[in-house]
């Protein structure tokens, strides 16, 4: 995974609130079996107009935003389906950084695992940089994960929070598998014990799912 | 020990090393897998040479791309069958149990969960879909997850995890007749927002919810992420031990009276507290319908489309303005106006026996209208067999309903089974997002006898004066 320390980037704005992970990627872009090549399904249909052409007016559409890295946008971002081709999708496109004042759970969890940091801010700090973002061509943010801000053209400076652990794979990049298997021991530990007093739970599922195996 | 919640407990026993800060390695028992979630984990097995740690704690099934009409001529979208075709080699290759396409087992991942006793009280389930919590109907913790979290389970059985909230839903009183599970839960997210259960698990209690059947409480958990909640739980109770008893994957015997034992404790401590509690009355509970494109954005049958004029919060003004300009509806219009032109009874969230037969009693003796396409989706090729030695399959023919093989079908169309743009759909599945059901697709989410009494009038009616 790519590790994410700090980016200043051109902001891409997406006024809407609740939006779901059938709109970041609509459901045939999901009949791949690769992570990659996903950015011509991204807001596929809201890219589109009623007559099938594009439509100038939504922000991927437009010259200015096409090198964006930071998409800005609102409340309960990602909701709806597990599907990571949202986060695929979004990174294949180009964006590092999602700011909303609220995320959903399984995409929040989703961009961690694909380098992608979601940064939730005050509903009213998305709201102020939503119309500089309008208003400024050309507006770009400085996200730095170390010290947990986002810097504004004028300097202004917001924290965010961020979960110490998974700041930490991201900022540098680790294998979240690798580490778990760190534990292996622990594991084994615990399975043994589990074993011990919950045997149903080690059936085998495959050959003989009555008894433990 | 202090007082602890059924979550509470689920927890503790799944955790296999905490650090001082709550990240905890929770141990994974059951992971279920799909065919659209899953293929790029098992390349990333590959591409590291790592062996799934449990292969027999694993259960694949190909269901969200399967046709639902004749399975002997194959599947003609060639992407779709390639994603099939690789769950199959990858299943064969990692030594996976799977039931494929022409299984008589094969069905909707959480349908076939519980049908085969491979979701049990107390467990950890997982599986790369949202729809996940529907399994915490039995009083298991079981949410769902990203591909980068399924190889994860698959290497390790792990999951790193942060400790969520609990939230209490309680649901006290008697529904009204041929109100259900569907209204309950709908009517849930119509007061908690989609965003309301965020960071939260939740417990759904009181005489209600004890009163449902397990199809009920699918039904029920199963929505829970539309409210934004990983995961929903009933406690079992006896009727959940009598649901588990002599299922195929189930333990069997000694075995089985052991872990008996241990699902009767499992339930909330009388005096344990969760962070949140969230009451209704079930009398307040009329059939449900969704006008707009959240599944929060729903009312009674008896209730009129919103007039976004009246809505002083801006953001919710704008989301409900931007919403009925999508569905096609007028502000103010009564709810039994919206006429329609598509049914579909299926999906993980209503697919069940318990769902078609309340269906097929409804439709027997009257007819889908001129200008209705109705289909039936069971939710596994037994639900499929059951309902046809029932005589379901029969009454729902008689009445104009397409007949189909099992599968996710129209709930996301993925295969086939697809809206045009601008039809209108009585679903009773779970989302009603833009394009959901196909591009230009407008979607009204209902219980399973509303989208009967819709197929047979056209148009949507209150089903409590309908019969």
């Amino acid at each position: 995974m790519q590790a994410f320390t700090a980016i200043t980037g051109l902001v891409a704005p997406l006024d809407r609130v609740n939006v779901d992970t059938d709109q970041i990627i609509p459901k045939q872009f999901l009949k791949t079996i690769k992570r990659t090549g996903l950015r011509e399904g991204l807001f596929y249909d809201w890219r589109k107009q009623k007559d099938g052409s594009q439509d100038p007016s939504f922000f991927l559409n437009q010259p200015r935003f096409q090198d964006a890295t930071i998409l800005l946008t609102r409340d309960n971002f990602g909701c709806g389906s597990s599907r990571e081709h949202a986060p695929w999708a979004l990174l294949d496109q180009g964006f590092r950084c999602v700011i909303a004042p609220s995320f959903a759970d399984i995409f929040y969890n989703n961009c961690f695992q694909n380098g992608i940091l979601p940064v939730a801010l005050k509903a009213d700090e998305v709201l102020s940089m939503m119309n500089d973002v309008m208003a400024t061509p050309g507006y770009r943010l400085t996200v730095d994960l170390a010290n947990q801000t986002v810097t504004t053209p004028d300097n202004s400076l917001f924290h965010f929070e961020v979960d110490p652990f998974r700041k930490d794979c991201l900022y540098r990049g680790l294998d979240a598998i690798g580490l778990t298997l760190q534990h292996e021991a622990a594991i084994a530990t615990y399975e043994a014990r589990r074993k011990a007093e919950a045997p149903w739970l080690f059936t085998d599922l495959c050959r003989n799912p009555g008894a433990v195996s | 020990m202090a007082a602890q919640t059924l979550f509470d407990k689920i927890w503790e026993s799944h955790v296999v090393r905490a650090e001082p800060d709550g990240t905890t390695l929770l141990y994974i028992d059951r992971q279920l897998v799909h065919e659209v979630t899953s293929p790029q984990a098992f390349e990333g097995l590959k591409l590291s040479g790592r062996q799934p740690r449990r292969p027999s704690a694993t259960l694949a099934v190909p269901d969200h791309n399967v046709p639902t009409t004749d399975r002997a001529l194959g599947i003609a979208d060639p992407l779709s069958a390639k994603q099939i075709q690789t769950l199959e080699e990858n299943c064969r290759d990692f030594g996976i149990t799977l039931f494929g396409m022409n299984d008589i087992r094969q069905g909707v991942v959480h349908v076939i969960g519980p049908e085969q006793g491979f979701t049990l009280p107390g467990t950890t389930i997982v599986c790369g879909d949202s729809h996940t919590s529907t399994h915490g109907a039995f009083g298991a913790l079981a949410f769902g997850i990203g591909t980068s979290e399924v190889e994860h389970v698959l290497a390790t059985q792990c999951l790193v995890q942060k400790r969520p909230k609990t939230m209490e839903v309680r649901v006290d009183g008697v529904l009204p007749a041929l109100c259900s599970a569907k209204d309950v839960i709908l009517a849930i997210i119509g007061k908690i927002g989609t965003a309301g259960g965020t960071g939260y698990v939740m417990e759904y209690t009181g005489s209600a919810i004890r009163a449902l059947s397990m199809e009920g409480r699918m039904t029920l958990c199963n929505m829970s992420i539309e409210g934004g909640a990983r995961a929903g739980m009933v406690a079992p109770d006896e009727q959940t031990l009598a649901y588990i008893k002599g299922r195929p994957l189930a333990p069997k015997g000694q075995l089985f009276e052991q872990a008996m034992h241990a699902w009767q404790q499992l339930k909330t401590d009388a005096d344990a507290s969760y962070d949140m509690t969230v009451t209704m009355r079930a009398e307040d509970i009329a059939p449900q319908v969704s006008w707009g494109t959240s599944p929060g954005m729903v009312t009674g049958i008896d209730q009129r489309v919103p007039d976004p004029r009246t809505i002083t919060n801006e953001n919710q003004r704008q989301a409900t303005e931007r919403a009925l300009e999508y569905m096609g509806l007028i502000p103010n219009m009564p709810m039994t106006d919206i006429k329609i032109d598509k049914v579909f009874i299926g999906s993980c969230t209503n697919s069940r026996i318990e769902d078609l037969r309340l269906a097929a009693n409804l439709a027997k003796g009257k007819h889908v209208a001129k200008t209705v396409h109705a289909m039936v989706v069971p939710g596994s090729g037994l639900v499929k067999q059951q309902a046809e030695q029932e005589g379901l399959d029969r009454l729902f023919k008689e009445a104009g309903f397409e007949w189909r093989e099992a599968g996710c079908s129209m709930c996301l169309a993925m295969n086939a089974d697809v809206l045009r743009p601008g039809e209108r759909c009585a679903s009773t599945s779970n989302r009603n997002f833009e394009g959901r059901q196909g591009a230009g697709g407008r979607t009204h989410l209902v219980s399973p006898a509303m989208a009967v009494a819709a197929a047979v009038e056209g148009h949507f009616v209150d089903i409590r004066t309908w019969i």
